[in-house]
């Protein structure tokens, strides 16, 4: 530890002296195309996600405007594919991978009490990367055959139908894993040698540990999921059969592998999530963190666990009856660290001091509705009832539950907690309390309907259906289009508070308690954050 | 709690004037028509209470927690951060609830698993975008494609009203005709990429894969006729491949089989030619 300590020192010092060389940024575009400051990418890296949000949000919105009700009307049924698929990759790999990256690169130097990511020119590399990687995956939009339509799991033997947009998708997904890698390694490298004197590994804020163990989840799966599309590559065009069973080879372990990488990426997707929502929650409650050194281990567990219960999503290919055992019982365990997690935030909250600023509201709303998601992955472990819910809405219903007011709400709730704290402003109270509710309500229509429509048997990625399932598809249409709409109110309410708004103060939440060593800087913080380390007790 | 659910679902598409066709706004899974149906039925609903009971209290402490303690009506916050009797209590309580759970799931997918002692066979094979049913043992096949109604009805701006059509999407050419109470095992593979066999009232679903053979069974235990669709992304029309299932009394089975018999034994040239060039593009394909 105390060589950590010393090295947090140097960097700090070494820090600290540049800071007299060129005060604050460079001018112009030069600050932003050579960025190495962590705040600077911390913010590119949060408007890409906001941009991305926006573009997988409307195709959701074509989605659901085919989906309105029975018939074809809009779209050929390729192309409906074609929408699905890159609204996956979309969301997935641009939306919520990188505001997650954002938070981080905006916040751990700010939690660790250091001055800087640890490799700020890597940092630039990982963000620039993702503007090409999205231009050349959106561009397969414009090619001849359209964007890929075989799924976002680009399952064999269908992907390999895909036309011209194959091999730049599969480009486009290895530009994202490395740009992803780096980005893990520059978490890692950060939190362990970067931390502020006397910070223990279990003195760390929530949202350091759920990014700490995310990065280790990233650096174990991206590269397996590179593999994977890579031997779609060769299966493609060159004359490999690693999936075509004429070739000795088989289309199931496709299935494996991508879900080997598939599974810890959803909780990669959800554990800085769980840091924010440790973060919230005290703050609003005015009360510590319950159970602190479980809420960790339950992290540890989870992520444990994610590496070995990925063929729960492919129950229907039938395994021998000793592995669908075996991923039906490691499945059902995952429910308990994080059935640990919901209690302890709820006990948090009992006794406490509760306001419910914006923040607030989206962490509670999270406890609920990601818990309505855990409930629904409860029961798509019970291997004979996942035989009925299998690729049907129901599923569609428990990731979307599990994804949108879950991580996204909690990014959402990230952004106003520290919104403040970025800009030096504070934000529209009133204005971002109307988002949340308009949001809350509209996903509740959007996403619930979609597990009575699959439970009567509705398929996913179908563009049109029986007539039965007419009126819960409307409704569903009906909240989408109201959830995408309310996104352009948070849009607005970011930027009005880039432009102005009333002066923050360094604690932001004066009426809270906010802990942590972001609060003791200014708001916004110096260009350099912590110049010379603080002392954590 | 459901039943308050349905019947305010059911208040409200009485209230909707274009409230239409059968089954709208339907809630649950159907109870189905098997013995794996009603069995995966039970389980289900059984987790499903079991998540019920398990939300209200988690949901009921979280209201609680909100509504007392209001830093607005001057709550004082307490200083606890822990307790570990409490933590131990709320690990090992669901580590019971599951294993509970996972006692009947495991009996009854020992049951879906158990093939043997079939009386009828029958091998399905996916293509884009049709089935192909082979009765293995009585020398009897033909394709089962979307019905031309549907097909017509589904191409994108038809003029034609989805609900002006019996039975949209989920109606074909030639339905997989099977004997009541009879122990059906199918056979799934497929020619091109992956499908999936799915008829929600058996309960069951299962991935058809080019060049493996998996295998499920089901014994309907009522006539009748039995709708479903394919399940796995299969490309352009994935969704316009439906699967049904005409469940009949044995003797109509019989007579069906063998009107198909003396179809394929050249007595009815016409019929004949279709079943020959449909075995011919399964030979061809394999």
């Amino acid at each position: 530890m105390s060589n950590a300590h010393a090295q947090a020192d140097q960097h700090a010092h070494g820090h600290a002296h540049e800071g007299h060389d060129h005060h604050g940024p460079e001018k112009g575009w030069r600050r932003w195309v050579f960025a190495t400051n962590h705040k600077d990418i911390g913010t590119m890296y949060l408007l890409f996600s906001l941009l991305m949000f926006f573009v997988g949000g409307s195709m959701a919105m074509i989605i659901r405007a085919e989906l309105f009700q029975p018939g074809l009307q809009l779209v050929d049924p390729m192309f409906f594919n074609s929408m699905t698929t890159m609204h996956a990759l979309v969301m997935i790999f641009g939306a919520v991978m990188p505001a997650f990256v954002g938070l981080a690169n905006w916040m751990l130097p700010l939690q660790v009490g250091a001055p800087d990511m640890a490799l700020p020119r890597m940092n630039n590399f990982s963000f620039w990367i993702l503007p090409f990687a999205f231009t050349l995956l959106l561009s397969t939009l414009f090619v001849p055959g359209g964007a890929s339509a075989g799924g976002w799991t680009m399952y064999p033997p269908l992907a390999l139908q895909t036309g011209a947009a194959f091999p730049m998708t599969i480009f486009a997904i290895h530009l994202m894993g490395a740009s992803s890698i780096m980005g893990a390694i520059n978490v890692i490298v950060t939190i362990m040698n970067m931390r502020a004197p006397g910070m223990s590994l279990l003195k760390m804020p929530m949202f350091v540990w759920g990014w700490l163990i995310t990065a280790y989840l990233l650096i174990g799966v991206m590269p397996v999921l590179a593999g994977a599309v890579t031997m779609l590559l060769t299966d493609h065009y060159f004359a490999t059969t690693f999936f075509e069973a004429a070739g000795g080879g088989d289309p199931v372990m496709y299935q494996h592998i991508f879900w080997f990488f598939g599974h810890p990426e959803v909780y990669i997707m959800i554990l800085p999530a769980f840091g924010i929502v440790s973060e919230i929650v005290p703050t609003f409650s005015r009360k510590p963190l319950f159970g602190y050194d479980s809420m960790v281990y339950a992290i540890a567990s989870i992520a444990f666990l994610s590496f070995i219960v990925w063929a729960h999503h492919m129950f229907t290919v039938g395994m021998p009856l000793a592995g669908q055992l075996f991923f039906m019982l490691a499945t059902m365990l995952i429910s308990v660290p994080t059935g640990v997690k919901v209690f302890n935030w709820t006990a948090t909250m009992f006794k406490g001091s509760i306001s419910f600023e914006a923040p607030m509201l989206f962490a509670i709303s999270f406890l609920f509705l990601f818990t309505i998601g855990g409930f629904s992955g409860l029961m798509l472990a019970v291997v004979p009832a996942d035989f009925q819910y299998h690729d049907t809405y129901f599923v569609v219903a428990h990731f979307h539950y599990v994804l949108v007011p879950g991580a996204v709400f909690a990014i959402m709730a990230a952004v106003y907690y520290w919104l403040p704290k970025w800009t030096g402003h504070m934000y529209n109270m009133t204005l971002a309390k109307t988002h949340f509710w308009l949001s809350a309500i509209f996903v509740n229509v959007l996403f619930f309907p979609q597990h009575f429509l699959g439970l009567a048997g509705m398929p996913r990625r179908i563009p049109d259906y029986n007539t039965q399932f007419a009126d819960w598809n409307m409704v569903s249409s009906i909240g989408a289009f109201g959830f995408g709409l309310s996104q352009l109110l948070f849009a607005y309410i970011i930027f009005s508070s880039i432009r102005g708004g009333a002066k923050a103060s360094d604690k932001v939440w004066d009426s809270g308690t906010p802990q942590g060593l972001e609060w003791t800087l200014s708001s916004p913080p110096p260009y350099h954050s912590f110049e010379t380390a603080p002392e954590v007790k | 709690m459901l039943k308050i659910v349905k019947y305010a679902a059911a208040g409200l598409a009485a209230s909707l004037p274009a409230a239409s066709a059968r089954a709208a706004w339907e809630l649950n899974m159907p109870v189905g028509v098997t013995e794996l149906s009603r069995d995966i039925y039970g389980l289900h609903m059984l987790i499903f209470w079991v998540c019920v009971v398990i939300g209200v209290l988690v949901f009921a402490a979280i209201i609680y927690s909100v509504a007392k303690f209001r830093h607005s009506e001057g709550a004082v916050p307490a200083t606890f951060d822990h307790s570990t009797k409490a933590e131990v209590i709320w690990t090992i309580i669901p580590i019971a609830i599951l294993v509970a759970m996972a006692i009947p799931a495991a009996a009854t997918l020992v049951k879906i698993e158990d093939t043997r002692d079939s009386q009828l066979t029958v091998k399905v094979t996916g293509y884009q975008w049709k089935w192909h049913y082979e009765y293995l043992d009585q020398g009897v096949g033909f394709f089962s494609t979307l019905a031309r109604t549907s097909d017509a009805a589904r191409q994108l701006d038809s003029g034609i009203d989805p609900n002006s059509v019996p039975n949209y999407l989920l109606e074909v050419d030639n339905p997989l005709v099977v004997p009541v109470g009879t122990k059906v095992r199918v056979l799934l593979t497929a020619g091109d990429v992956i499908h999936a066999w799915w008829v929600p009232q058996f309960g069951m679903k299962k991935d058809a894969i080019p060049g493996f053979v998996n295998e499920i069974w089901f014994r309907a235990d009522e006539v009748g006729i039995y709708r479903g669709q394919c399940a796995e992304l299969c490309g352009r029309d994935h969704g316009f491949m439906p699967v049904v299932v005409d469940v009949r009394s044995q003797e109509d089975y019989e007579s069906w089989l063998d009107a198909q018999q003396q179809a394929a034994a050249g007595q009815q040239p016409a019929t004949a030619q279709v079943i020959d060039s449909a075995a011919a593009t399964v030979a061809h394909a394999e």
